[in-house]
């Protein structure tokens, strides 16, 4: 037995490997870090444990003492401690790291276990695997390819249970498909809080459903869908639309808040079909509300912008850029930037703004925070504005001070980086006394009162990064192409910018991040390759006099008192 | 040898004419004076009589009292609660419902020495929903008890108190065993815990240290605190102490209730002379010695061993006759005491068809929760089925056993055992049937044997 390397560490032996582990640490944990693949369906890292699949049966064994003296009994043939076998197999979910434990999982024993387990959870279970949307990353179709005995010998009849109950207005149960595990009844009862689903009646025919008068459609109802093993919780969303195994997974951030939910985008052939959630242990776990994942549905939708405008009439980006550029040089501009910009383009939109010598303004959006995974503030890089330089003080919701420049006559142009002017606070009669230059994704109030407008990329079309509320940066990358008449935001705003007299900076993420690095010194050390997966966070230090408006949730707590829960400003 | 009479120890006043369930008639009898001199005593004495006792419990497993009790977490600072398991549902089993409804005070004050010597100040009796009117008569008892100062708060005169609350099943079998009662006494379905880390020594009712004590168990207890631990170790036999109540039915003269020292009377003297013997005109075929959970034993086997006798290991020649009704014999010749039902059947009985009605129950039964036993025993239900229904197939006997092969020792709690040892040794002892039912099928039956419901 090894000395493990710290104190609090404890050693266990895995098929023979030994290895160190933190108090408290499962088996199924304990055995992923060396390597070795524990099959289970009801254990979920972040859920409590509740042992009934049954499938993590492995042999466990602890080193013999003389029960008298305490002293250790050795083994004559191999000269070391003997251990005793249980002749019972133990559940590793349950089974915590203690000194001297020790784990069989290839022995005869546990492959039986194994078999069996797989056995019983198919033979009521419905040869739906043609339907079923499950298929291509469904647990049991893993789990009985890699342990299972590979041929039935069940003549019975099959259970007969419920098929299509819609549980809720996203997630659609089929009761014959479900092996029980009760996942999704923990989940809604500890993380969502909403204690909503249970099973009825009895042994083989228990049925899960929702309680008398409930409805399945809390906000996080679709993370039941993810951690569903089986085919028994689909979405209607995506039920029959695509095969996993055509699509393509691309890493993103969700955009609804400042939480920043790591997501995975699901798309091929440039359409994207769905969004779910990517684990990240220090921002959202293994989770994200269901109103992110509806936000990939504007990225085809008839009111995309798809040609450049100067003046009502097509144009080629460069003259879009001559044209913006005269309009700059008449003086009187005011940028504003948006908190749904990237890093990189608020980096861009603060040259522009120091290009044309204007002051750099930023639309807030507050909303109520829920106390998990959609914070107070739905801006996504409110942070990533600060940290460029784009602005210094929090912005406010209405852009009142700007009005006020409109109407006494000293801002006569304005340039817009994705925000819908009339919806932060301009009227009709102040946007058509300016001239505005529109950087946008969908056609709007402000797209139609524009000079100029270059349409641009949406967060599933380009890469970047975003800072969340952590002020962790983190990346995003393009899962789908743009509309073939939409410019990348970078390539715009770098050409903007060259065209006002400003430096002439990379128009991509890669050409860009050197000019960054170099400039805004919490990033000095990274490039756009090497931020890690799950972030960095970098300091909020200079911030922290701001009284930012999120709340606490999952794995935040607000660093001052004064900001809690909803704040409408 | 001719069978030992009954020791009537807690079955004393059950046939008793003219004993009735009341606090008076129960006074008259030198009620309650067990109680009176114990709570004189130090609760730490009692314990220490349990243990020197050797009672084992009587509800099914035979776990000894006296350590199940010491097993108690008594430095967490939390509420200690005894839970009084009154849900006999085990198929064959009849013996606490004669306590309930007969001598109920003998329990309560059982329950109260119990409460005194382990500082329970709770304690709730959980009572199969199918015994409406013992619950009915349980709480009249309790009433009575209290106001003759026997249950509540300061007792007897001391300062110390206990509580006795009533709670009624819905009818689950799974509701007999102790963690699956212990979620159903909290509201919830009764979903067995798992051990570790549930053990209710620790972790019990309301994450409480809990004990769960069958109900003649206790009624024991109250007998060990009169005569003392030592004098009561000297009935019944070595390591199976006391008197226990073996509940006969089936295919004997004279089924019924007897209550005998432990290890003192053989199988053959319990069912031919106690019991009468077999119906006329039949042989008997299998007994299962401890409620339908245990394997069955066929009559004709012969069982050989080693077995302890004092301090030396002597060999053991057994026929089924000769098997003493004690724990240790019954668990040495692979089944088990258990609850004390004795289910004999006959040369009239099919063993497939009366395998097809247990594991209808266990299918029935099962709570749910862990795949083998929830799958398993359906399974099995659905092959006993299938082959009395009309579609046997020779290796039916042989998949029935891989089946429950695949169960035991794999589950939350012992109902996979209890699922699945029914049909191992039915299919072990009495393969051949198994085997040739296909054929059987297509026979008459036995003249006189009853219909197949």
């Amino acid at each position: 037995m090894i000395q493990p390397a710290s104190p609090d560490q404890i050693s266990v032996n895995i098929d023979g490997r030994e290895i160190a582990v933190p108090r408290g640490t499962n088996m199924i944990e304990a055995a992923r870090r060396v390597g070795v693949d524990v099959p289970h369906y009801c254990y979920h890292s972040k859920l409590s444990v509740v042992g009934n699949c049954r499938m993590c049966l492995v042999e466990m064994g602890m080193p013999a003492v003389d029960p008298a003296t305490k002293a250790p009994v050795i083994d004559p043939s191999t000269g070391k401690q003997r251990i005793n076998w249980s002749p019972r197999p133990t559940i590793a979910c349950a089974t915590n790291a203690s000194p001297g434990l020790h784990i069989r999982t290839t022995s005869p024993m546990v492959k039986d276990c194994r078999e069996g387990v797989m056995e019983f959870l198919l033979i009521n279970h419905p040869l739906d695997c043609p339907i079923c949307d499950q298929a291509g990353e469904c647990k049991l179709q893993e789990q009985s390819t890699g342990y299972g005995r590979g041929y039935s010998r069940f003549i019975e009849q099959k259970n007969v249970k419920p098929k299509r109950t819609l549980l809720g207005p996203r997630v659609m149960l089929d009761d014959e498909r479900c092996i029980l595990c009760s996942r999704c009844i923990r989940f809604c009862k500890e993380v969502a809080k909403d204690d909503v689903l249970g099973f009825t009646d009895r042994g083989s025919f228990s049925t899960l459903a929702c309680y008398p008068g409930r409805k399945l459609e809390n906000n996080y109802s679709l993370n039941t869908v993810d951690i569903c093993p089986v085919g028994a919780l689909t979405s209607t969303d995506f039920r029959f639309k695509m095969r996993v195994w055509f699509l393509r997974q691309t890493n993103s951030i969700d955009t609804e808040s400042s939480v920043g939910a790591n997501t995975v985008v699901w798309s091929r052939e440039g359409t994207v079909y769905r969004i779910t959630p990517r684990q990240n242990d220090g921002v959202n776990d293994t989770w994200m509300a269901d109103s992110g994942r509806a936000l990939y549905k504007p990225v085809r939708d008839p009111g995309r912008l798809e040609s450049i405008r100067v003046n009502g009439s097509g144009a080629t980006l460069d003259a879009a850029a001559k044209a913006c550029a005269d309009l700059i040089a008449a003086g009187g501009v005011a940028v504003v930037g948006s908190g749904r910009s990237s890093v990189e383009e608020q980096f861009l939109t603060k040259k522009l703004a120091e290009a044309a010598r204007a002051r750099a303004w930023l639309v807030s959006r507050v909303g109520e925070g829920d106390g998990l995974l959609i914070s107070a503030d739905r801006n996504p890089n409110v942070r990533g504005a600060l940290v460029t330089g784009l602005i210094s003080e929090l912005p406010s919701a209405a852009l009142g001070p700007l009005a006020a420049l409109i109407d006494s006559g000293a801002v006569k142009c304005i340039v817009s980086v994705g925000e819908e002017l009339a919806a932060a606070g301009l009227s009709a009669e102040q946007l058509a006394k300016v001239a505005v230059v529109y950087l946008g994704t969908h056609s709007n109030a402000t797209s139609a009162a524009a000079k100029i407008v270059i349409p641009t990329l949406t967060v599933f079309e380009k890469h970047g990064t975003f800072v969340n509320q952590q002020f962790r940066i983190q990346r995003f990358a393009k899962a789908v192409p743009g509309l073939p008449g939409a410019s990348d935001d970078l390539l715009v705003l770098s050409k903007l910018v060259a065209a006002s007299g400003g430096p002439n900076l990379g128009a991509d993420v890669g050409a860009l991040w050197p000019s960054i690095a170099s400039e805004v010194p919490p990033l000095a050390t990274m490039t756009y390759g090497n931020i890690p997966d799950a972030g960095l966070l970098i300091s909020g230090a200079p911030w922290e006099s701001l009284e930012f408006a999120e709340g606490s949730g999952l794995h935040f707590k607000p660093a001052t008192p004064a900001a809690k829960g909803a704040s409408r400003v | 040898m001719p069978a030992p009479q009954q020791h009537r120890l807690v079955f004393r006043h059950i046939d008793e004419p003219g004993y009735t369930n009341d606090l008076a008639c129960y006074l008259r009898n030198g009620g309650y004076e067990v109680l009176r001199k114990s709570v004189l005593r130090k609760p730490e004495e009692l314990v220490d009589e349990v243990k020197k006792s050797g009672l084992r419990g009587r509800g099914g497993a035979g776990f000894p009292c006296g350590v199940k009790w010491s097993l108690l977490d008594r430095k967490s600072g939390k509420p200690i609660y005894l839970v009084v398991n009154a849900d006999e549902s085990e198929p064959g089993t009849f013996k606490d419902r004669y306590i309930i409804h007969n001598d109920p005070h003998q329990l309560i004050e059982g329950i109260m020495i119990t409460c005194f010597a382990n500082k329970v100040e709770r304690t709730y009796i959980y009572i199969r929903g199918e015994f409406p009117e013992g619950a009915r008569i349980l709480e009249r008892a309790i009433a009575e008890a209290r106001a003759a100062n026997f249950v509540g708060p300061n007792i007897l005169g001391t300062s110390y108190g206990c509580e006795i609350y009533v709670h009624r099943g819905a009818g689950a079998y799974i509701c007999g065993e102790e963690t699956g009662l212990i979620e159903s006494l909290e509201g919830k379905r009764p979903y067995p815990r798992i051990k570790p880390p549930y053990f209710p020594a620790v972790l019990g009712l309301y994450q409480c240290p809990t004990i769960v004590n069958n109900v003649e168990t206790l009624c024991h207890v109250k007998h060990i605190a009169d005569r003392g631990g030592d004098a009561y170790s000297k009935i019944g036999t070595p390591n199976n102490t006391g008197t226990r109540i073996l509940c006969v039915s089936g295919h004997v003269q004279r089924p019924g209730y007897y209550e005998f020292e432990v290890g003192k009377i053989t199988m053959g003297q319990l069912l031919n002379e106690v019991c009468g013997g077999p119906l006329p005109g039949r042989r008997f075929k299998a007994v299962i010695p401890g409620g339908s959970s245990a394997k069955v034993l066929k009559f004709g086997e012969r069982y050989k061993g080693k077995r302890k006798v004092g301090a030396e290991m002597v060999d053991f020649d057994w026929g089924l006759e000769d098997v003493p009704m004690d724990f240790d014999s019954l668990g040495m010749i692979g089944s088990m005491g258990g609850s004390g039902g004795v289910i004999v059947m006959d040369d009239s009985v099919s063993m497939v068809e009366a395998l097809g009605n247990i594991n209808a129950f266990y299918s029935h039964e099962s709570c749910g929760q862990c795949t083998p036993c929830r799958e398993g025993s359906l399974w099995m239900k659905k092959i006993t089925g299938r082959m009395v229904h009309g579609a046997a197939r020779p290796e039916d006997g042989a998949l029935l056993k891989s089946v429950a092969d695949q169960i035991a020792g794999r589950t939350i709690c012992a109902f996979g055992e209890a699922c699945a040892w029914p049909t191992q040794s039915f299919v072990a002892k009495f393969g051949d049937e198994f085997k040739e039912y296909h054929q059987a099928k297509k026979n008459p039956r036995a003249d006189g044997a009853p219909e197949l419901v």
